[in-house]
């Protein structure tokens, strides 16, 4: 992965995206909170990222702000979201509707929170196409919207156009997500924990087909998830958040079989598939702390069983752990001259 | 089968959803119509369940796993079949009769943010079960019990005067489990007691209900979506679809080879760590209704192996030979 | 950590600190609420004690008027009796309606709301037919009939001395499905909840978790809607009054003063009406802006941005 990277580096192509030391502030009544505290990663055309943490690490904020979608108190404090070379973070609002839902879409766990109940999946599909391209006719709308849905597998999609979302079950309507995601023909998919809420058989078409249209389309997807087994399955890359930070990235295979940072280890030992069958899993002792008593130093310090001196002090950056993986940990070298970069 | 700990027999439990008598009433072929809708849950269930022993019921949501809970803790009263609970019926006994089981059965709920009462304190929620259970204890020993449960489920005792909004959801989730503890029960049905909580919090409280099991030689009815949990913790597992059994037997036989079309579909579904994308087994079509169901095998719609038979006669549960159950004709017939 | 620091830490003081029409609301209500209760002490005349009233007196403007004297701040009404006290006391006399009549409401409304709520089916179709059925009466039909027949049968003299728990009971048998309703729809949705489960796991009998474990999770709810009720007892009671159904004018309340004074309005004795019309304004009012302030802070859906 590095190797093409600076190849494109070295060609001066700009990547899909690159999230540069983002911070994400609430203001809150009873103070200013941090969400994210300098959250970096880059996405290449075509790449899928997984974004992997527990609940309240931060990885949905990190996903809203990438098209300003933080809604208040919530803010981006500092840092630059450059899609394609451009600064999502600093652009104007009407700059960003033309981008949000049509190059970058998004899909979100509930899709009965994104499909209008009175709407038919016809109507809803073409005012979509509508709001983007104004001229474009109405059986040209309906021809893309037909399109899509066959690629996403819905069978029978003439039919289906003039149904309402309550007549589909949960695993279509989430394919139905996906159609109306990829009307616009977008480059960069965010996917905020697409399949939590549904059974493991529909979990895993879904997550094949997101896969798939990825390859077909070369769209660039960012999964926001919990689940370390699914982001495993499907992306190239991970990137590990805890308590508003990221403390781990590198290529998945990597992440996954030679975990450096030892949250990322830690949660991935206590997983049921890394202990014998009734034996005691390794638990990560405590939890996460909430946004308001993020301990000082490594945040993870209070949890770590290789706790030093120094990890209650210093905030440790990214650096290069025992393999290619960058591990914000304080038990390898720090690298001086590029902290944050991968 | 008498030493059974809990022993379940063609147990039924359907819902009538069909509302008010005009709902009801509908108009067809020139006659007035009284139709009722049942959803069809739980259907002809058996099993057995040893004392100290975890018995995990499996299946997608709709299922009917949650229900065949409820309905063993009598939260719904069965349509047919019989509970035996240490060789005697329950499930027809009034709600004083009942009482002595109620301590000897308790449960383990899924979200714990709605299973404690917001306006009890911890203290509240874990006496009011015990007083009401052991209604000659002393004020001394109704405190030793409850400090004795905290410590055992790994919290501080001295939260107890807390509100439950004051904890995060794991431990929320160990005063749930201190309050079915608190009666010192012998069988716990825990259904989905760990799907709303975060994977590193998951595994404590996986390793609590392990300790605790071992400690209280506790039989678990575990309820669940997650196979690799089910596959880690489970002596034993069934596989439930549509409302019936199709696959029950030892876990580490079911997980190393699936047998039931549809538990070999859900078995390939699980996303693995190592490996990358992996095969999965594509079912055509969706799961029916609960409220029509499907002639014959539950499953035939979808079963790649179907045939004449299994549209019209349903599959009875059939021994194997390597002490498992299944319930399907072409297993039977040795099709594949 | 005790209850008055809980209080203060709460969402609920929070809010009330930053908003100054509910302060000044609260302020105005314990004002009024403090000088109906110490009426005795504070109301300078006892408008029910027939030595203190010189008809003689009648019709005095207040004292800012030209014809007015200091001795009657607020003028006097039409058979000589001190304006301001006798506002005291009638506003005494409907605060103690409006409340008497929400208690009736509300024990009767919770109860068959928490009971038909819970357990469904036939009872709770039977009570929820009768709410109909009674809110499609008009509470002041009800009342004229009822009282009409009452004052037959009692005398009018006799009825004085009834009028106030006769005017609790009707307005408080008039709206009980407003608190049914309410509570109802708050039970309906809490007994879905694990821990209703879990109480009944628990072995504990249904009335015991009806008003154990639910009923607390209903107070929200309830609170705000007896807020609105207080401010519309008061009005029913004053309109009963005015329509010469409710308090007699011997021990009148806000409703029957305005009621006295409204054929002498174009005489030119304006006060008489107009300033316990004032006073009854400023009574509901400043409730029904505390009772929105509540549901403001009870139920965020509402919150405006």
């Amino acid at each position: 992965m590095s190797s093409i990277r600076s190849y494109i580096r070295a060609n001066g192509m700009t990547s899909l995206l690159e999230v540069k030391d983002l911070v994400i502030k609430f203001a809150l009544r009873t103070g200013e909170v941090t969400a994210t505290n300098g959250v970096s990663f880059t996405l290449e055309k075509g790449e899928r990222l997984g974004l992997v943490g527990e609940s309240g690490a931060g990885k949905s904020v990190t996903g809203f702000s990438i098209i300003n979608l933080i809604s208040k108190p919530g803010y981006i404090a500092s840092g630059e979201v450059n899609f394609l070379g451009e600064d999502l973070a600093r652009v104007s609002d009407e700059r960003i509707r033309s981008i949000r839902g049509n190059r970058i879409s998004m899909i979100f766990q509930d899709p009965m929170m994104t499909l209008n109940p009175v709407l038919t999946i016809g109507t809803q599909m073409t005012e979509t196409l509508h709001q983007h391209n104004p001229q474009m006719s109405k059986a040209e709308a309906r021809a893309i919207a037909l399109d899509k849905l066959r690629k996403v597998y819905i069978p029978s999609p003439e039919k289906r156009l003039g149904q309402y979302p309550h007549e589909f079950s949960g695993g279509m309507r989430q394919r139905i997500i996906i159609a109306i995601a990829l009307l616009t023909d977008p480059e960069l998919i965010i996917a905020d924990e697409p399949t939590t809420a549904l059974d493991v058989t529909i979990q895993a078409e879904i997550m094949e087909l997101l896969m798939e249209l990825c390859e077909t389309e070369d769209m660039g997807l960012i999964l926001i998830t919990h689940d370390l087994a699914v982001v495993a399955q499907v992306t190239q890359n991970i990137a590990v958040m805890y308590a508003g930070s990221v403390v781990e990235k590198g290529p998945t295979a990597q992440v996954v079989a030679d975990p450096q940072h030892p949250y990322t280890q830690g949660l991935i030992a206590a997983l049921p598939q890394s202990s014998g069958h009734g034996e005691r899993l390794n638990q990560i002792p405590g939890m996460m702390p909430t946004l308001k008593n993020i301990p000082p130093g490594c945040s993870f310090n209070p949890r770590c069983p290789h706790v030093m001196e120094v990890c209650k002090q210093q905030v440790p950056s990214l650096r290069s752990g025992k393999n290619s993986n960058l591990a914000a940990c304080h038990l390898y070298p720090p690298e001086k001259d590029n902290p944050s970069a991968r | 089968m008498t030493d059974a700990l809990l022993s379940v027999k063609n147990l039924y439990k359907h819902f009538d959803i069909s509302g008010g008598l005009l709902d009801q009433i509908s108009f067809s072929a020139g006659r007035l119509h009284r139709r009722r809708t049942l959803v069809k849950a739980v259907n002809n269930i058996s099993f057995d369940l040893q004392a100290g022993e975890t018995f995990s019921v499996v299946g997608e949501s709709g299922c009917g796993k949650s229900t065949l809970g409820r309905t063993i803790m009598g939260l719904y009263p069965p349509n047919a079949g019989e509970i035996h609970y240490s060789g005697n019926r329950i499930d027809n006994l009034d709600h004083k009769r009942l009482l002595p089981y109620r301590k000897k059965m308790q449960m383990v709920f899924q979200d714990p943010y709605a299973s404690l009462n917001p306006r009890k304190t911890i203290r509240q929620a874990l006496e009011a079960p015990l007083r009401y259970h052991n209604p000659n204890l002393s004020n001394s020993e109704v405190k030793d019990r409850i400090d004795e449960v905290m410590i055992q489920v790994g919290s501080d005792p001295q939260w107890i005067s807390r509100m439950p909004h004051e904890f995060s959801g794991g431990q929320r989730q160990r005063i749930s489990i201190a309050r079915a503890l608190v009666v010192d029960p012998d069988f716990i049905v825990a259904d989905e007691p760990i799907s709303a909580l975060d994977v590193s919090i998951q595994a404590q409280i996986l390793n609590l209900m392990m300790d605790l099991q071992q400690q209280r030689n506790l039989a678990y009815l575990f309820v669940a979506h997650d196979l690799s949990v089910v596959e880690h913790l489970s002596d034993r597992v069934g596989v439930m679809y549509l409302g019936s059994m199709c696959e029950l037997s030892e876990a580490g036989i079911l997980f190393e080879n699936p047998r039931h079309p549809y538990t070999q579909a859900l078995m390939s579904a699980i996303p693995k760590l190592e490996g990358g994308p992996s095969e999965h087994i594509r079912l055509k079509g969706e799961v029916p209704t609960p409220i029509n169901l499907p002639s014959g095998c539950v499953f035939h719609g979808r079963c790649p192996y179907a045939n004449a038979r299994c549209t019209a006669e349903n599959p009875q549960l059939l021994s194997l030979e390597d002490g498992r159950q299944v319930a399907c004709h072409g297993v039977e017939e040795g099709r594949f | 950590m005790n209850r008055l620091d809980k209080f203060r830490q709460s969402f609920l003081w929070y809010s009330f600190k930053r908003d100054k029409v509910a302060i000044a609301c609260l302020l105005v209500l314990l004002i009024l609420v403090l000088t109906a209760i110490f009426a005795p002490l504070i109301a300078p005349y006892n408008p029910y004690d027939p030595e203190m009233i010189d008809i003689m007196n009648s019709e005095i403007p207040p004292a800012w008027e030209a014809e007015g004297g200091t001795e009657f701040l607020l003028g006097t009404d039409s058979q000589g009796r001190d304006m301001l006290s006798t506002m005291i006391y009638g506003m005494r006399i409907s605060i103690i309606i409006g409340l008497g009549a929400v208690a009736l409401q509300a024990v009767l409304g919770v109860l068959i709301g928490l009971f038909a709520g819970y357990h469904g089916g036939r009872l709770d179709a039977f009570f929820m037919r009768a709410a109909d059925v009674q809110l499609s009466f008009s509470y002041l039909m009800v009342a004229i009939f009822m009282s009409a027949i009452l004052q037959a049968v009692v005398g009018v003299a006799k009825f004085g001395e009834i009028a106030i728990p006769f005017l609790v009971l009707v307005i408080g048998l008039s709206q009980w499905p407003q608190y049914a309703r309410t509570v109802r729809a708050s039970v309906l949705a809490e007994r879905k909840k694990e821990y209703v489960e879990a109480a009944r796991v628990a072995g504990f009998t249904s009335s015991r978790i009806i008003l154990d474990q639910i009923f607390p999770n209903t107070l929200s709810p309830i609170l705000v809607l007896s807020t609105i009720q207080v401010a519309n007892a008061v009005m029913s009671e004053a309109a009963l009054s005015f329509l010469g159904l409710g308090m007699p004018i011997d021990r009148p309340s806000l409703g029957s003063l305005i009621n006295s004074g409204f054929e002498l309005i174009f005489s030119g004795a304006w006060w008489i009406t107009a300033l316990p019309g004032l006073l009854l304004v400023i009574l509901v009012l400043s409730i029904n802006m505390l009772g929105d302030f509540l549901r403001d802070v009870f139920n965020p859906k509402l919150y405006k941005g």
